[in-house]
């Protein structure tokens, strides 16, 4: 029997975001990812100054914060041919991995972890038998009281009022962990709940506030004068502070996670990965990174191909966007046509990016795959302990699980890395190169974005902006079908998993969550009759 | 001080961090310090109000600044202040469920819910510019405000429209005081807003019951009463007529006033100077870059372009005023955008290529 279920809105992501599925026999047989909302930023950008975009563009997202405004400012800079001076590029590299280490953690543990843990099952859970399971996963952990957690909990639930954590699936036969699993899970999530305050912090440092930092400007940052000793210890003090948390929580939980649910590194995979790569290490060569670029085809890591930017094309055949030309991004239109929600023709306020026609995954497991594959040192020695410790293979990466190792690893190498800028930076050196905004120009800014490749395009005419464009990772993951009725990667991803309980599509959740929406909008199940020859079902 | 609120309260509740937020609330609401147990008694009474935030058009990063706030954090502020019953971010519930909480929590709590709201609402066309669970953000807002107690519209996009609503506003995105005329709607603007804000509101609220005193734009006044420029650091550098020229210049250096690179600083109303962001003492201007006016309405259109001064600004060291006219863009002496225009840079040891030959 076939019958299609409809979450809107998908909650814990950023976003407005509706999954449509069909399921027979208890498995995914097709599926729709529709994004629900629509701003027109780059309507807004026209005519506009160069120089502003990045405050602008900034605001696309609250949660990767800074990361659209770098983007911008640099692709002005390219327009321009400008490279920034060296502290401007170690204060950007810190101010990007401060948004990793922040943003991960908050992914893992506010984000997606309630689809894993059963907060209820916490209750009853031996508060002496956690910390002992607590000891012999991570023996370093700061100490962390469970019995009081459990009191905290207990009341919480007694006073009726569950807040946030009303109305999950819990008791659902998917959550797996025994109570004292849940009850670290649910420790840990209010435990990374206050560290996530301090990872802020690095980036209020040298950006003035977060979030939506205040210090880039084309041509460097402003914060030159706040580059003092005082200042990089402070940062220093939370970064490893961060570290230890990394090591000693973040990690080992996601480890304990996918060794808890092993079927899981074989559900929700998909195949193509693109990286754009970020971290420049060098003034003089902005190509060199410290996590590379490439293309992955196919799940082949050992061939990892070149970047080639004009492969790229972004489709509207399914989007509420006028016409049904696939364009590149420099000579992209955003001209709105909503034409309501019809799963067999336009379904989403998202455009369908392609790379050389093909969908491609964008985010932690795109840049881990490609780095290993190209033998980064550091990445591949964190991805080899990982699946060590977790008893996994490396295939089993292309997977919803594998998605949450990545961003976990990568989490690790970056932060690590991070201490190395900091030692770089020299107090009073100069932080900006003045600027002069030609008649005309073209630039493009590649990033990464912690939910993965990110690019900007602009056009300057007259001065001032002709065209903008962004091509933003959620696109690449979360996208409607392509000219040609290609599924996008998340609605693949989706694709011959189990459901067990049509009611509470938690499998559905896991893989949608994996890739770490950012949409800023949530889903909701609803009614949809419009197919009669299906058997619809309001989730 | 701290000493007679250690005695005459709970030490948990100092450990919980209350006693340092509401001292820093009572100071951010102009109120006396013996105050502060009235606060921290409402604050924990164990009440804990139903809250219900709504996403529409919005980045989240209020919501983002809402898991930043620190005494209380979040983590008490769920567990112990108020009762966070629909909040699409964090919620556990997705869907059908979601949906079902969000209907329970108006009827159950109609009239007594405090509705916070983030984003903008977009108009034009009936709306399909956002849909949450097939349902317009207008459609949603007309069913939730009218059975709140009260509606607290956060940031700028609530506040004002915010950044879609910019010229040409293309989704006619408006804010919550365009639509809600029959509850009080309390604008805490900003982009995003400083937490003390929010918390200083709400326990404003839970300690008198009402909200407090606003200006004519419905911001509270506590936090929006001052001009930034009148509490800025750099004040006296503007005063003696020492400027930055241009960015990056030994004024800038020397830590000018920011004014003539852009500063909106003169027509802003915010606390930021003297609350500052995040708990390490910074705010844009410490970090070498004006105020954007954030939180000022349509600061999008009426503060841009964000680099170039503000017009009929008095300067007391010359008694100048400038004039609209005479802002201009200086120019610049770079060499740099006389170099050709790359489509292709490397990345990675890897090529990232670009598109065609005509713009290699
Ligand atoms: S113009 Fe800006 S930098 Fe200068 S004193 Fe006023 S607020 Fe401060």
């Amino acid at each position: 029997m076939s019958e299609r279920i409809v979450i809107d809105p998908v909650t814990r992501i950023e976003g407005h975001l509706k999954i449509e599925v069909e399921i027979n026999n208890g498995v995914v047989t097709d599926a729709w990812s529709s994004g629900t909302l629509f701003r027109g930023i780059e309507t807004i950008l026209k005519g506009r100054e160069p120089e502003e975009a990045w405050l602008l563009t900034q605001r696309l997202c609250g949660v990767c914060t800074y990361i659209h405004g770098v983007s911008s400012v640099r692709s002005v800079e390219n327009a321009l041919g400008l490279s920034v001076p060296q502290n401007a590029r170690l204060v950007r590299n810190l101010l990007t991995g401060g948004l990793y280490v922040h943003d991960h953690p908050v992914h893992f543990y506010h984000l997606s972890a309630l689809d894993w843990v059963d907060i209820v099952s916490a209750l009853s859970a031996s508060p002496a038998a956690t910390e002992s399971l607590a000891y012999s996963l991570s023996p370093n952990a700061p100490a962390i009281d469970f019995a009081a957690t459990q009191v905290d909990l207990r009341s919480f639930v007694d006073s009726g009022k569950l807040g946030p954590f009303a109305g999950g699936y819990w008791g659902h036969s998917a959550y797996t962990l025994s109570p004292e699993e849940n009850l670290l899970f649910a420790a840990h999530y209010l435990h990374a709940l206050r560290q996530q305050v301090k990872a802020g912090r690095m980036h209020a440092i040298f950006g003035g506030k977060n979030p939506h930092v205040q210090s880039l400007r084309v041509g460097g940052v402003t914060c030159k004068d706040e580059i003092t000793s005082s200042r990089i210890s402070q940062f220093r003090n939370i970064l490893n502070e961060m570290r230890h948390f990394i090591d000693t929580i973040y990690l080992p939980d996601v480890q304990h996670l996918a060794t808890a649910y092993p079927d899981w590194a074989g559900i929700g995979g998909f195949k193509n990965y693109l990286a754009f790569g970020e971290f420049q290490m060098s003034d003089s060569d902005p190509g060199e990174l410290f996590l590379p670029c490439g293309v992955i085809m196919n799940k082949n890591i050992d061939q990892i191909e070149d970047v080639m930017l004009g492969q790229i094309n972004e489709h509207v055949q399914h989007s509420w966007y006028e016409g049904n030309t696939a364009r590149y991004p420099q000579n992209g239109e955003t001209v709105p046509n909503y034409t309501g929600y019809d799963t067999a023709d336009r379904y989403s306020w998202l455009k369908a990016p392609r790379y050389n026609g093909q969908p491609m995954e964008v985010g932690p497991l795109a840049r881990v795959l490609v780095a290993y594959g190209l033998g980064q040192p550091q990445v591949v020695a964190a991805v080899d302990q990982f699946l060590n410790a977790a008893n996994l293979t490396i295939a089993d990466m292309h997977s919803t699980m594998g998605r949450a190792a990545a961003r976990a690893i990568e989490t690790k190498v970056i932060a690590d890395q991070m201490g190395a800028w900091l030692d770089q930076l020299k107090r009073g050196a100069t932080a900006m190169v003045s600027t002069s905004i030609p008649a005309t120009a073209s630039g493009f800014g590649l990033n990464e974005a912690p939910r993965g490749a990110l690019g900007h395009w602009i056009n300057i005419e007259g001065g001032k902006i002709g065209n903008y464009q962004m091509v933003v990772p959620s696109t690449w993951n979360l996208g409607p079908r392509c000219a040609s009725g290609d599924r996008g990667p998340v609605e693949e991803a989706l694709i011959g998993t189990p459901v067990v309980d049509a009611e509470k599509p938690i499998e559905i959740l896991r893989i949608v969550h994996s890739y770490d929406p950012c949409i800023a909008c949530a889903v909701h199940v609803t009614d949809n009759d419009r197919d009669s020859h299906y058997i619809v079902k309001a989730v | 001080m701290a000493d007679t609120l250690k005695k005459t309260l709970d030490p948990q509740l100092n450990r919980r961090g209350f006693i340092k937020g509401c001292t820093m609330a009572a100071a951010a609401l102009g109120l006396s310090e013996t105050m502060v147990p009235k606060l921290v008694e409402a604050a924990t009474s164990a009440q804990r109000p139903p809250v219900v935030w709504l996403h529409f058009q919005e980045c989240t990063g209020c919501t983002e600044t809402l898991l930043r706030a620190s005494h209380p954090d979040l983590a008490r502020l769920l567990l112990d202040v108020i009762s966070l019953d629909y909040h699409e971010t964090v919620m556990a519930a997705a869907g059908h469920q979601a949906e079902q909480l969000l209907h329970d929590t108006i009827k159950n709590h109609e009239g007594k819910f405090l509705l916070i709201v983030e984003g903008g609402i977009p108009l034009a066309e009936d709306g399909i510019y956002c849909k949450i669970a097939g349902k317009t953000a207008k459609d949603i807002l007309a069913e939730v405000a009218p059975k709140s107690a009260a509606v607290i519209a956060i940031g700028a996009c609530a506040a004002f429209g915010g950044i879609q609503a910019a010229k040409p506003n293309p989704t006619g995105a408006v804010g919550v005081r365009d639509l809600v005329t029959d509850k009080p709607v309390i604008n805490i603007s900003g982009c995003p807003f400083n937490p003390i804000s929010l918390l200083g509101t709400i326990l404003h609220y839970l300690t008198f019951n009402r909200l407090p005193e606003l200006d004519s734009l419905g911001r509270p006044l506590f936090a929006y009463g001052r001009r930034i420029h009148d509490h800025c650091e750099r004040r006296a550098h503007f005063d003696e007529g020492r400027f930055v020229e241009q960015f990056g210049d030994d004024f800038h250096k020397q830590g000018y006033c920011l004014y003539k690179v852009g500063c909106k600083g003169p027509e802003t109303f915010a606390n930021c100077p003297s609350v500052r962001f995040n708990n390490v003492d910074v705010w844009p201007v410490s970090v070498g870059h004006g105020c954007v006016g954030c939180t000022e309405p349509n600061f999008w259109d009426t503060m841009t372009p964000f680099y170039d001064r503000l017009p009929n600004v008095s300067i007391p060291a010359t008694g100048i005023v400038e004039d609209a006219d005479s802002v201009g863009r200086k120019v610049l002496g770079v060499t740099a955008a006389a170099i050709g225009i790359h489509a292709a840079v490397g990345v990675g040891k890897r090529l990232v290529k670009g598109k065609g030959k005509s713009e290699e």
